[in-house]
């Protein structure tokens, strides 16, 4: 792909007992967000952190903004914006030192106060690293990721560990960066995470990419749009569950201790028809839920696991 | 603009970051510049020079007390037969002088307590004297007790040497295994930062602090116990120097692949501890047997308090002390490039 900011082949990686990244081809054009989105130990921080060239593959080929690390590793570094899954800035530092640290170490750039007004923590420049709460530190370290003015972003589960409202306010300033017509890797187990950010994701399952597109596509893949779920609480063994997939707009029903789970086409339809039927069953509904399809339901039906599984 | 580009250089800013964590760790501030002095406080006062002890003896006769009273280091008190014996009984006295007949003297003393030993030849020597003996060959003391010989003398440049050590070791050790432990170094080599420029900020920082921390301990020998530097204070500065360094290549070596605090501080212990206890820090290392002496003296804390003694005691020059400072380069070079060659930086 000619305006590809990353492109992958065939990316192979192993570790002693576990093979990480099993032959991954992914492409990342210019200005697009793009997810890795997988359970724990699908190999998403081993493939970033090879893009980042952090940590050598064993095969395959990575070329990030036209480069490659073997070759153009001081001209990426300069480009490259970071952020690691679980790094602990050091704590006895105030945000001001801190980003001017990291400043210190890029030809071009804005200000460090630039950076610090940009992540919301203009009142919290005199505070020590250690003071600052997860949400603070998490944006404090993507203020260090951004302070190189990069071409390019890399994001390894910026927001796992925060509450919502942290959430929220981290996925506005990935949102502005996106704007401003820059590159996004993340990664991200969450997938209402990667349906708000994401252009494209990729479904990483085994080092495997099981799926890429945009999340709509995605989810219109499964040819699934509504998902309906009830309980039958103690009378759950005298339901008929035949007789529920022969309901019309029901494609798949599946039952597991006392919690029932229909694929729907057609919800306005489906509904009447399901309290119908469990009426004339006799069974009582002791609860009754409806969503729309999202990549959870996704990664669901690809792998038969859910994506918080081990 | 030209200082503006000075202070944002990565060098500047990676050195600043080492003398803030320093500074802003109150623990570090008291190992470093407070334990030492007051370790050479203690140590001062407990083994302080006092004046030469009276010895106290007693005489049974008014002319034996006489002749006895002239020896100054006696002090001589007149008793009974029986008041003499139980004063040396309860070791009021260490020794009691009684006449026996023909005009001849008898010390009843206690020969295992050396104050009764030197009370008998204290009193001997005046008894004889009062007597009429003159001494065969003239003879005239010339008392040692200036500066430079004391165990103060002796103790300072110990525990500078130890001070170098410490500090570089530690400093060096756990601020680079706690960065990597937190990740904090891979998150560094990810930004264009020259490697070579984080080890360098190290080797700055303890430049800077070593001129504090043997300031403050020589200044502190200097002031209360009047320890003196005998040698050029250029030659001082090339020694503390290639101290430090080498104890810093130790401490890299020691960092080089630890990744826990506890793997690491293990290490330094088992590093520093034979150290602090063969290289004659508190006392002369030359009371270990002969056949450890050579390994003894190829430890690079002997070297460095060696040269430090050697120094400040005698006035020694670099070229004198130059065994100690091949000692101390040798271990420089061998750590630094095991420690460059087994670096890990996550």
């Amino acid at each position: 792909m000619p305006d590809a900011a990353l492109s992958i082949r065939n990316l192979r990686k192993a570790y002693k007992d576990v093979v990480a990244v099993d032959g991954l081809d992914l492409d990342v054009r210019r200005g697009e967000c793009f997810g890795l989105l997988g359970p724990n130990g699908a190999g998403k921080t081993t493939t970033i952190e090879i893009c980042e060239g952090l940590t050598a593959a064993d095969s395959g080929d990575v070329e990030v903004l036209g480069m490659r690390w073997n070759t153009h590793a001081i001209e990426l570094r300069q480009r490259l914006g970071i952020q690691l899954q679980e790094t602990q800035l050091s704590e006895k530092l105030t945000v001001m030192e801190t980003v001017r640290l990291f400043r210190s170490f890029f030809r071009r750039g804005p200000e460090a106060a630039e950076v610090i007004s940009l992540v919301q923590l203009g009142e919290k420049w005199k505070c020590r690293v250690g003071s600052l709460s997860g949400g603070q530190k998490q944006r404090l370290a993507l203020a260090c990721a951004l302070v190189g003015d990069p071409d390019f972003l890399f994001l390894d589960e910026p927001t796992t560990g925060l509450d919502p409202q942290a959430r929220r306010q981290l996925w506005d300033l990935i949102e502005q960066f996106r704007l401003a017509g820059r590159s996004i890797l993340l990664t991200t187990h969450y997938m209402d995470e990667a349906e708000r950010l994401c252009d494209r994701v990729a479904i990483m399952d085994h080092g495997k990419a099981i799926a890429i597109g945009t999340p709509r596509e995605m989810i219109a893949s499964i040819g699934v749009e509504q998902l309906v779920e009830f309980s039958a609480g103690c009378v759950a063994e005298m339901l008929d569950i035949s007789a529920l997939g022969r309901i019309e707009g029901v494609r798949e029903v599946r039952a597991d201790n006392g919690c029932v789970r229909l694929q729907v086409t057609e919800l306005h339809h489906a509904v009447p028809a399901l309290l119908d039927e469990l009426d004339r069953q006799g069974v009582p509904l002791t609860e009754l839920r409806t969503h729309s399809a999202s990549l959870e339901d996704v990664f669901v039906i690809l792998t038969g696991r859910h994506l918080r599984d081990e | 603009m030209n200082s503006a580009r000075w202070a944002d250089h990565p060098l500047t800013q990676l050195t600043l970051v080492r003398f803030r964590e320093f500074w802003r760790e109150p623990e570090a501030l008291f190992w470093v510049f407070v334990f030492p002095v007051l370790l050479a406080a203690g140590l001062g006062l407990a083994f302080r020079n006092r004046p030469p002890d009276v010895l106290k003896i007693a005489a049974v006769t008014p002319e034996l007390a006489g002749s006895l009273r002239q020896e100054k280091l006696l002090d001589v008190e007149q008793l009974s037969a029986a008041g003499a014996e139980e004063a040396l009984r309860t070791g009021r006295v260490a020794l009691y002088a009684a006449p026996s007949p023909g005009g001849a003297v008898v010390y009843r003393y206690d020969d295992t307590n050396p104050e009764g030993r030197t009370a008998r030849m204290l009193a001997d020597g005046a008894v004889q004297r009062a007597a009429g003996r003159a001494d065969p060959v003239p003879s005239s003391n010339r008392l040692v007790r200036e500066p430079g010989s004391r165990y103060i003398d002796f103790l300072i440049p110990g525990l500078l040497g130890m001070n170098l050590m410490g500090s570089a070791i530690w400093g060096m050790g756990f601020t680079i295994v706690d960065a990597r432990r937190k990740k904090l170094m891979k998150r560094l080599i990810a930004t264009p930062m020259p490697r070579h420029y984080y080890l360098l900020s190290f080797v700055l920082a303890r430049l800077v602090l070593l001129i504090a921390e043997v300031g403050v301990l020589l200044a502190f020998g200097a002031w209360v116990f009047q320890v003196p530097v005998r040698g050029s204070m250029l030659d001082f500065a090339v020694l503390c120097v290639l101290g430090s360094l080498s104890f810093s290549a130790m401490g890299l070596l020691i960092a080089a692949r630890a990744q826990t605090i506890e793997a690491a501080s293990g290490l330094m212990n088992a590093v520093m501890m034979p150290l602090w206890i063969l290289s004659g820090v508190f006392f002369s290392s030359q009371r270990f047997p002969a056949a450890l002496q050579p390994v003894i003296r190829a430890l690079p804390l002997t070297a460095a308090i060696d040269a430090l003694r050697a120094h400040m005691l005698q006035g020694a020059s670099l070229a004198q002390v130059a065994p100690q400072l091949g000692v101390l380069g040798a271990w420089l070079l061998v750590c630094f490039t095991l420690a460059l060659k087994l670096f890990r930086w996550r």
